[in-house]
């Protein structure tokens, strides 16, 4: 394919915005597929660090296309890659929300409502899936991402906590 | 939650500028999500809605496709002041994250080959992906505990079509939402 790389940001993640249900961490599989795989825009290494850099920063984890689109076509890029992934679901939810009330009791929208859980379980599955596989790539991380997991399954601690204390190991070269 | 029986009802309508920073104070205060951050302004401090308006608005936000706390955003900002009130809402949610975060690609870009910085990377990488991990836990529990239940089959099928075949992701939704909505529809 040979696009203008601000075209190709705009379709890819306008495109993948409006399938991704259960919100920005159902499309990490996708974006993987397209910047790592079919684009080629970046490394596993590169694609994971971005995940963790967004992970870390205050904000809506979709942020992550900014850091994808900057590394795409720098501040163009980024601008185009959040306006893509934004744009195309906010217009939906806005026409969305102002006809949704008054189906409240409607089995159709029930159904719909019911029928999307699933999917989301099983695109955010496949999202930690494909991190793993792109980033723990030994026994250390595997055990710092099932201690993290325990942690924030049974209990309510901050998980800026488990990044502190991850990125301490990390940088302690544990890994 | 404790904030069922004292909340005070529901008396005024937040101005566009009022949206605009309540919205880019939940931005730059949630960590790993804004979410709980909106909740916590909106309910429990502006009281602009009840905990079940609130969960009603959002569940209707993380059905639709998209970021949940984007399309939130813009449900809630179009509910107090239309199209305005949505474009504010989303841009104070935006806004600050944005520019923090191009600062921090700037840095990735030029720094991002330095050894100290992968490993810390590497370890937070790692937490991030256990996160993810008890995420899926929470929302799995109550679905595959269930009896006489489709919804572990979609979730799987899901999970297999993007994750093992690496289809793209439109073609595995449009290919199991019907079936999924079908089994919704006839299961009461």
């Amino acid at each position: 394919m040979n696009q203008h790389p601000l075209t190709s940001l705009f379709g890819y993640f306008a495109l993948l915005s409006l399938f991704a249900v259960g919100g920005a961490n159902a499309a990490i599989p996708e974006m993987h597929r397209v910047a790592v795989d079919v684009m080629q825009w970046m490394n596993d290494r590169q694609f994971s660090d971005m995940y963790a850099i967004a992970q870390m920063s205050p904000g809506p984890n979709v942020i992550i296309v900014a850091l994808i689109g900057y590394h795409v076509a720098g501040f163009s890029g980024a601008a185009v890659a959040t306006a893509a992934m934004c744009g195309p679901t906010c217009m939906l939810a806005f026409f969305v929300a102002r006809t949704w009330d008054r189906f409240k009791e409607a089995r159709w929208r029930m159904a719909i409502q019911a029928g999307m859980v699933p999917l989301s379980l099983g695109l955010i599955a496949a999202s930690a899936f494909v991190l793993a596989r792109a980033a723990d790539h030994n026994v250390h991380a595997g055990l710092i991402t099932g201690a993290t997991a325990a942690v924030a399954f049974f209990t309510r601690i901050n998980p800026l906590w488990a990044f502190l204390i991850a990125g301490v190991l990390g940088l302690s070269g544990w890994l | 939650m404790s904030d069922s029986a004292a909340q005070p009802p529901i008396a005024f309508c937040p101005s566009l500028s009022e949206l605009f920073f309540a919205f880019a104070l939940v931005s730059i205060s949630g960590f790993g999500g804004a979410l709980p951050w909106a909740r916590r302004t909106i309910v429990e401090q502006k009281h602009w809605m009840t905990t079940a308006e609130f969960n009603e608005t959002f569940a209707l936000s993380q059905f639709l496709p998209g970021p949940n706390v984007i399309n939130f955003s813009v449900v809630f900002g179009s509910r107090f002041g239309g199209a305005a009130g949505a474009a504010v809402a989303l841009a104070g949610l935006l806004g600050p994250p944005l520019i923090i975060v191009s600062v921090l690609a700037v840095l990735y870009e030029r720094y991002g080959d330095i050894e100290a910085l992968s490993r810390v990377l590497t370890g937070v990488t790692a937490a991030a992906i256990g996160l993810l991990i008890a995420v899926v836990a929470k929302m799995a529990a109550p679905m595959f505990l269930k009896r006489w239940n489709s919804a572990p089959l979609f979730a799987i099928l899901a999970f297999g079509g993007v994750a093992l075949m690496h289809w793209p992701l439109p073609y595995v939704f449009l290919g199991l939402a019907p079936f999924s909505v079908a089994f919704a529809w006839f299961k009461r």
